[in-house]
């Protein structure tokens, strides 16, 4: 059944008793042309462009716990195009456009909210460095502004212009078409879509090893028994290295705790998503009026999802030092997921050391933005056995000449 | 929040160690080091689910290095080894 | 309601009336009451309305699983939106406000919405409103939340603090008291933290006769013993989290904090061994409209009646399917209510006898049907668990009053956060412990005198498990007569109605059953698609019925379903507490330099730089920066300026094998240094990229003096003791960072040395100390160093004394300089001189991207002997491409305007798209060469400016160009650092 709203208001009427499943649960088939490992929005946008665009037959998503319980549901939900290398930009750019039309496409609201995105600079320097990244983006077609204080002071007046603020706020850079769209609904609206073009969607099915024979993978051990696979995409955020070890090779690639935290709900009182260049914080707030915020990873290697006590208090700190006025409000609830972080901050994308299987890995902390993309360009290398243009520099290759894509180091951002 | 047993210092607060990665062996003379092997040495990593070797550095106490053998999902430190 | 304060009982001070005022109404309550049990007292009925239908709410609870009773609180110029008004302590003056309704919760004009009920079922957002969200979104906003922040500046005080104990005891409840108390004696050190204005926990409203005395004077008593010596008791104090190796957070209220003083404290604690003793939630029972005021939780009913003497109605029903409620009948019986109970268990258990002795008519087999009357709860249908049909009821009875009760569930949100496991008990219908981390004991007892049995054996193992005895025996109370089992409820089979299982986020049983059919049948999706369990009570009623209820829609047990992860905090925590001392300039205090004084005193415009706060300049009066910067600099290239350098790493490096393990750290070589001679050099990292620079100075044959740039001192100090402890154990090198122990200034210009010469004793000849040289001896009549190195293109001279000189040494060197025109100048003017002589500045021309040859220093890699930290990066092919980005110098077409810093040079590609091939690292208007000059890293930039060509520069839409030159500007023959 078609969601809209003359569904909802029928359904209504008839004590929505009709709706039928957004997907179903299937047994596990004995065999697929492409199994795709992860089903998070990555791996879900991964078997929904396979089915859409390739038409490739026989698809299933092997989720190890619960679709969408991964990254996909834990993250802060910014999404932006602003990066400073033109490689970058074609693929996160390639990414908004894509949500931009997505939950039409879908047929699913994923609320994309394009409220802005707020850089704040603190210092005569950080705005020279904000000038050279926002004439990078321009260069490469990207909507973003260089602000004022007085400017974003219009906009987010409750940051801190007061006269003991330790990093007074000289300015900022902000992408209007940046914003932050719903979780959820990202995994589930690809699910459904995907499930409705014949996508085996699995959860509580662990892959946990490959089958290889002369250098190609034929089929994935699991939890629930052995299935062959014609190509095997690895969508698994914060188990990457895990699966690759089991493939037999490394990645650049450690995996931390990233943490997040919501407040109580309060009435609206900040509109874009700002985020600090001094203190890492990013905050945004909820639909339903919780400010959603984050800032620096748990620094050391773990696969725990939950996050240790002496980093939530820098994180709030660092989140009041710029909002001091909620410092009254309540944190509600601080959670954590395991993030994949390359070397480089750029994600892995294409061709394996092994054949018939294809990397969509590395997002670290920022992926949510690239769910579309990250599953197009995997589709695209399943089915093509090649690497797409703009996935193309960032091959697991880089690493050996030394053509890193350091977005940290160009222009000072990692989310 | 570990609590990490500095082998010189004992157990002390995780807020006064620094992460320090995992114990690498250097590659050299660097004329001799293929790209790969250098990019291995640099940039792979074995990023391991459950016992993890790494180094740690007590920076905000006696500043030595040390090798802690950890538990990646439950934090659980197995060992600790002075170098 | 007719709910009332009755004469007597309570532990509120009947002496002191306290004013406050409720939605702007006055009004009063008594010290030791909480804003619910006094507006209970005051017989307010709606206290709050529901977050999507608006649906008028009254008091639920009475303690941190309110979720009806969300409010705005104001005390003084203190302010705290979504407090609870179950746990706000009433104070004089306090102001209150319920929240998300207009003009105010009981007149709420949203409440309307509630007819459009059947068009919101969970998730309806997902379905609609789409292809263009931002049509609807701002409107949807603007119904959401709940309280309103208040933006003001206030004085609260929070701070943050670290305990150790051998046992924590989390709830000080009997299980708790009874712990403590064991482990107490024990002589180990013990914390005993409760979340409420004092331990006693359910002995305090609960029956219980311990070691002959009542329950509450029990309770009372050991707290009072208890708080002295080795055990520490925290009262208003919620362990809100459980983090590794032992680690709890908790956060402290403390009403009594003197003024200035820290309000909200924020502990982590660590403790070797923990006894989780938190008590249990009562559930609700789940019927059509049972979320009507009035209906409240029966152990509710009884906190209201016990602690602060109110009596929650007079006309009441009790509806439980357990014994536990039987005593609220009794004691509401007893304060003189008119009470029915409905049991929902066909059989009247023994337990129902003392109710009917009482007078108190009961009857079996019969729950709410329905709580009929809008704004209160005035009817009360009855009838059999398993009706369909409302017509099914059996009795309708007046009532003020639904008291409920559907059993309880442990509160074990701490162990699940400590990873320990809970199974689902079908005989208590409760989620228990099941494997327990090895130091966690956990209580989850069926009755007090359960609790003192086991939290007085769970203190008596933790003392044990850590080597102490525990000799007292355990407190004794007379067990309750066995109790007759439960009979689980989840909902009431009638298909129409609405049956609320989240209060707060309004979530029907209607929901889950939705969720359920489309397939969200995960718990966490469950969760996630009807938002229960997701409002500011975490759920902590509603998780239990709302896994219930899916499992039996999709045919499930229980623990097929599972339970979802309990995520820290227990209880919201205030981010003021977190943050602690954490704000302002204590966030990340700045460092000063020694004469600090003396730099504010010249005028000294400050800038922080990379943590430290440094003149930029010395602005004269009616002069702009910009003009003190032109007119420093052109002072010190006529005769002579003093910069302080003081934050300038000092690292000492000594040790027999000193250059031997610098030439592997450095990137320059180091070894071949003469004693006395000062060279500059570039310190990689393994990638091959730039960390930083400075000089390297050699003052004997086994001791160094490194110069790392200011915001680099400890990370180079961290690096070097990294190489030296992993990569070269057995190299005999030490380092010492002696930062703070000097200050430096520098004297540059022309007539430097003749300022010099005036308060040294130093040969200052050129023969005898040289450019990169360094001497020591009497400065001023203090022993010192004098290095002569520049950052500014001229003669300079880096005067060193211990750092207590620092502002008698500034001083003299003005005055001994009057003479001769001496001028102070900034970081903004140094950053100037600088720049005209292309000197890089780590970190703004340079980035995470530069490599040495990038900046045109490849000689090392091919002419020094040793490998070295980062060689074999310089070797990788993307280290050896021609188009890389190389430092250039920039001559603007227009000298008047130099270019912006993170302009882009860019040029045209064949689709006549812009492509960048590099950057403005460095603009200014250069007085000495009367025009604007850059610095920028362009790509074959080298090239580019031996052929003189000129490129395009972009910069926020506007375009210019600029030709490519040798970065440096001004002496390119050095002649002036002679002169
Ligand atoms: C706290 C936090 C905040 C973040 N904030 C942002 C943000 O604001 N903006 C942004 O763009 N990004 C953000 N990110 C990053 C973003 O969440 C991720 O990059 C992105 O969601 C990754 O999507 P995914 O589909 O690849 O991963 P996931 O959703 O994690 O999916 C991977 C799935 O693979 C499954 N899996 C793993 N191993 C196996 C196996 N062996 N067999 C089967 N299945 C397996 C996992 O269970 C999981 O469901 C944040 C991340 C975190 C943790
Ligand atoms: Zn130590």
């Amino acid at each position: 059944m078609r969601y809209s709203a003359t569904s909802l208001l029928r359904q209504g009427l008839a004590g929505h008793r009709a709706w039928p499943a957004a997907w179903r649960s299937p047994p596990l088939q004995p065999r697929y042309d492409a199994v795709i490992v992860g089903g998070g929005g990555h791996g879900l946008a991964a078997a929904y462009y396979l089915a859409k665009r390739h038409k490739v037959g026989r698809i299933a998503v092997l989720e190890r716990g619960w679709l969408g319980g991964g990254n996909t549901g834990r993250n802060t939900t910014i999404v932006r195009s602003n990066y400073f290398f033109p490689q970058s930009v074609a693929l996160y750019d390639f990414a908004l456009r894509q949500y931009e039309q997505l939950s039409e496409e879908l047929n699913y609201n994923i609320m994309l909210s394009q409220r802005g995105v707020f850089y704040i600079g603190h210092s005569d320097h950080d705005m020279e460095m904000m000038a050279r990244a926002v004439n990078a983006m321009q260069i490469n077609g990207i909507d973003t502004e260089l602000l004022s204080a007085e400017q974003v002071r219009a906009e987010l007046p409750l940051a801190n212009f007061g006269p003991d603020a330790r990093y007074p706020i000289h300015g900022a850079f902000v992408q209007r078409r940046g914003g932050i769209a719903r979780h959820d609904a990202v995994a589930w609206g690809y699910a459904r879509a995907a499930d409705g073009l014949g996508v085996d969607i699995i959860q509580n099915c662990e892959v946990t090893g490959f089958i290889i024979r002369s250098g190609k993978v034929i089929g994935l051990e699991t939890t629930r028994g052995p299935v062959s696979a014609g190509a095997v995409g690895l969508s698994p955020s914060g188990h990457c290295g895990v699966l690759a070890a089991k493939a037999g090779f490394r990645l650049p690639i450690t995996s931390y705790a990233l943490q997040a935290m919501v407040s109580e709900p309060i009435k609206p009182v900040l509109h874009a998503v700002a985020s600090s260049w001094a203190t890492g914080m990013y905050i945004s707030q909820s639909d339903k009026g919780e400010l959603v915020f984050g800032a620096g990873l748990d620094l050391y290697p773990s696969y725990a999802q939950r996050g240790n006590l002496p980093t939530t208090q820098t994180i709030v700190a660092g989140m009041l030092e710029i909002f001091p006025a909620f410092r009254r409000l309540k944190l509600l609830r601080q959670w954590a997921g395991i993030v994949d972080v390359p070397w480089d901050y750029s994600p892995i994308l294409g061709p394996s050391p092994v054949g018939n299987l294809y990397l969509n890995c590395g997002w670290g902390t920022g992926g949510f933005k690239a769910t579309p993309a990250g599953g197009y360009f995997l589709a695209h290398a399943i089915a093509t056995g090649a690497h797409h243009p703009i996935s193309a520099p960032f091959d697991l290759g880089r690493f050996a000449t030394g053509a890193l894509i350091d977005e940290a180091a160009g222009a000072g951002i990692t989310h | 929040m570990l609590l990490i047993p500095c082998p010189w210092c004992g157990p002390r607060a995780e807020p006064e160690f620094s992460y320090g990665g995992e114990p690498v062996i250097r590659p050299g003379p660097a004329e001799s080091v293929t790209d790969a092997d250098w990019a291995d040495y640099l940039y792979m990593r074995s990023n391991e689910k459950g016992a993890h070797r790494e180094n740690w550095c007590h920076t905000n106490g006696c500043g030595q290095w040390f090798t802690l053998t950890r538990d990646t999902v439950t934090h659980a430190i197995l060992s600790a080894e002075k170098p | 309601m007719t709910a009332k304060r009755l004469a007597e009982g309570g532990r509120i001070d009947r002496g002191r009336t306290l004013r406050f005022t409720w939605d702007g109404g006055a009004l009063a309550g008594l010290a030791g009451d909480t804003l619910a049990s006094a507006l209970l007292a005051n017989g307010v009925r709606i206290v709050g309305r529901s977050f999507k239908y608006h649906r008028p709410r009254g008091l639920y609870g009475a303690w941190v699983e309110e979720p009806n009773a969300i409010v705005d609180v104001q005390h003084g110029e203190v302010q705290e939106p979504d407090a609870r008004a179950t746990t706000v302590e009433l104070r004089e003056g306090l102001a209150a406000r319920g929240v998300n309704a207009r003009p105010d919760v009981a007149h709420d004009r949203y409440g309307a919405l509630d007819l459009l009920h059947p068009f919101l079922p969970a998730g309806f957002y997902y379905k609609a409103f789409f292809p263009d969200w931002h049509r609807y979104e701002p409107r949807i906003r603007a119904m959401a939340g709940l309280g309103r922040v208040a933006t003001a500046p206030d004085s609260r005080r929070f701070q943050a603090l670290t305990a150790h104990c051998d046992v924590l005891v989390v709830g000080g409840g009997p299980a708790g008291l009874a712990a403590a108390r064991a482990a107490g004696e024990s002589g180990l050190s013990v914390i005993l933290a409760d979340d409420r204005s004092a331990p006693g926990g359910s002995l305090l409203w609960q029956n219980a006769t311990i070691n002959g005395e009542n329950g509450d004077r029990w309770a009372d008593a050991v707290s009072a013993s208890l708080g002295r010596g080795n055990v520490r008791i925290f009262a208003r104090s919620t362990v809100f989290g459980a983090y590794d190796h032992g680690a709890w957070g908790m956060v402290e209220r403390r009403s009594d904090a003197p003024a200035g003083w820290a309000g909200e404290r924020l502990w982590t604690i660590r403790a070797r061994r923990t006894v989780l003793a938190t008590g249990a939630i009562e559930r609700p029972l789940v019927f059509p409209d049972n979320d009507r005021p009035g209906v409240m939780s029966a152990d509710a009913v009884m906190q209201y009646l016990r602690l602060y003497g109110v009596r929650a109605g007079e006309q009441a029903v009790v509806a439980t399917n357990n014994d536990s409620a039987y005593a609220v009948a009794l004691a509401l019986r007893a304060a003189g209510a008119a009470v029915m109970v409905a049991d929902l268990r066909p059989d009247l258990p023994p337990a129902a006898e003392a109710a009917i002795t009482a007078g108190i008519r009961v009857l079996p087999g019969a729950v709410p049907l329905r709580a009929i009357g809008r704004d209160g709860v005035r009817l009360v249908d009855l009838g059999p668990q398993d009706a369909t049909s409302p017509r099914e009821a059996v009795m309708r009875v007046p009532a003020d009053l639904l008291a409920v009760s559907g059993g309880w569930s442990p509160s074990l949100h701490l162990l699940s956060q400590a990873r320990g496991s809970l199974r689902w008990d079908d005989g208590r219908a409760a989620f228990l412990p099941d494997r327990c981390p090895p130091d966690l004991h956990v209580i989850a007892a069926e009755s007090i005198a359960a609790a003192l049995v086991e939290g007085h054996a769970a203190g008596t193992d933790a003392a044990a498990a850590l080597g102490a005895r525990v000799t007292i025996a355990a407190p004794h109370c007379e067990p309750d007569p066995p109790a007759t089992p439960i009979r689980a409820h989840w909902r009431v089979p009638i298909r129409r109605a609405r049956q609320w299982v989240d209060l707060q986020n309004d979530v029907t049983s209607k929901d889950i059953v939705l969720a359920a059919r489309e397939n969200y049948s995960s718990v966490e999706h469950l969760k996630r698609y009807t938002t229960l369990g997701m409002a500011t009570d975490q759920g902590k009623t509603s998780n239990v019925n709302g896994l219930a209820i899916l499992a039996e829609t999709t045919g499930r047990a229980i623990p097929e379903v599972g339970t979802t992860t309990f995520r820290p905090p227990y209880t919201p925590v205030p981010f003021g507490a977190l943050a602690g001392l954490r704000h302002g300039r204590l966030f990340s205090p700045w460092r000063r330099l020694p004469a600090h004084r003396d730099h504010a005193a010249l005028g000294a415009e400050f800038r922080e730089y990379g943590g430290w706060m440094r003149p930029a300049c010395y602005p004269r009066a009616g002069e702009t920066a910009a003009q003190a910067i032109r007119r420093e600099a052109a002072a010190t290239r006529a005769g002579v300026g003093l910069f302080d350098a003081s934050s300038l790493g000092k690292i000492v490096v000594g040790g027999p094998d000193a250059a031997a393990f610098l030439n592997i750290v450095y990137y320059n070589e180091v070894a071949n240094l003469k004693p006395g001679r000062i060279r500059y050099a570039l310190l990689l990292r393994e990638t091959g990229i730039i960390y930083d620079d400075g000089v390297v100075t050699r003052l004997a044959p086994d001791r160094y003096l490194l110069s790392p740039s200011s915001s680099h001192t400890q990370g180079v100090l961290a690096m070097l003791e990294a190489w030296r402890q992993t990569e070269c154990p057995a190299m005999r090198v030490a380092f010492h960072d002696v930062t703070a122990a000097w200050c430096t200034f520098a004297i540059a210009g022309p007539r430097a040395r003749d300022v010099l010469a005036r308060l040294t004793d130093i040969d200052l000849s050129d023969t005898a100390l040289p450019h990169m040289a360094i001497a020591q001896g009497g400065i001023a009549g203090i022993p010192g160093r004098i290095a002569r190195v520049s950052f500014s293109g001229e003669r300079s001279y880096e005067v060193s004394l211990p750092a207590g000189y620092g502002p008698a040494l500034l001083q003299r060197l003005l005055t001994e300089g009057t003479p001769h025109g001496i001028t102070p100048y900034g970081v903004e003017t140094s950053s100037l001189l600088r720049a005209e002589k292309g000197y890089i500045l780590i970190g703004v021309d340079t980035d995470g991207m530069t490599l040495p040859g990038d900046i045109g220093m490849s000689g090392p890699l091919r002419a020094k002997p040793v490998d070295f930290v980062g060689k074999r990066s310089l070797l990788m092919p993307d280290a050896l491409r021609e188009d890389r980005r190389q430092f250039v110098g920039l001559l603007p077409d227009d000298p008047a305007a130099p270019p912006a810093v993170g302009a882009h040079a860019v040029e045209h590609t064949a689709d006549g798209q812009r492509r960048s091939i590099g950057w403005i690292t460095t603009s200014v208007h250069s007085p000495a060469l009367g025009r604007g000059i850059a610095l920028g890293m362009i790509e074959r930039g080298r090239a580019r400016a031996a052929a003189g060509e000129t490129v395009e520069l972009y910069h926020l839409g506007h375009l210019s160009r600029a030709r490519l030159c040798s970065p440096v500007f001004f002496d390119p023959a050095g002649e002036r650092l002679h002169g």
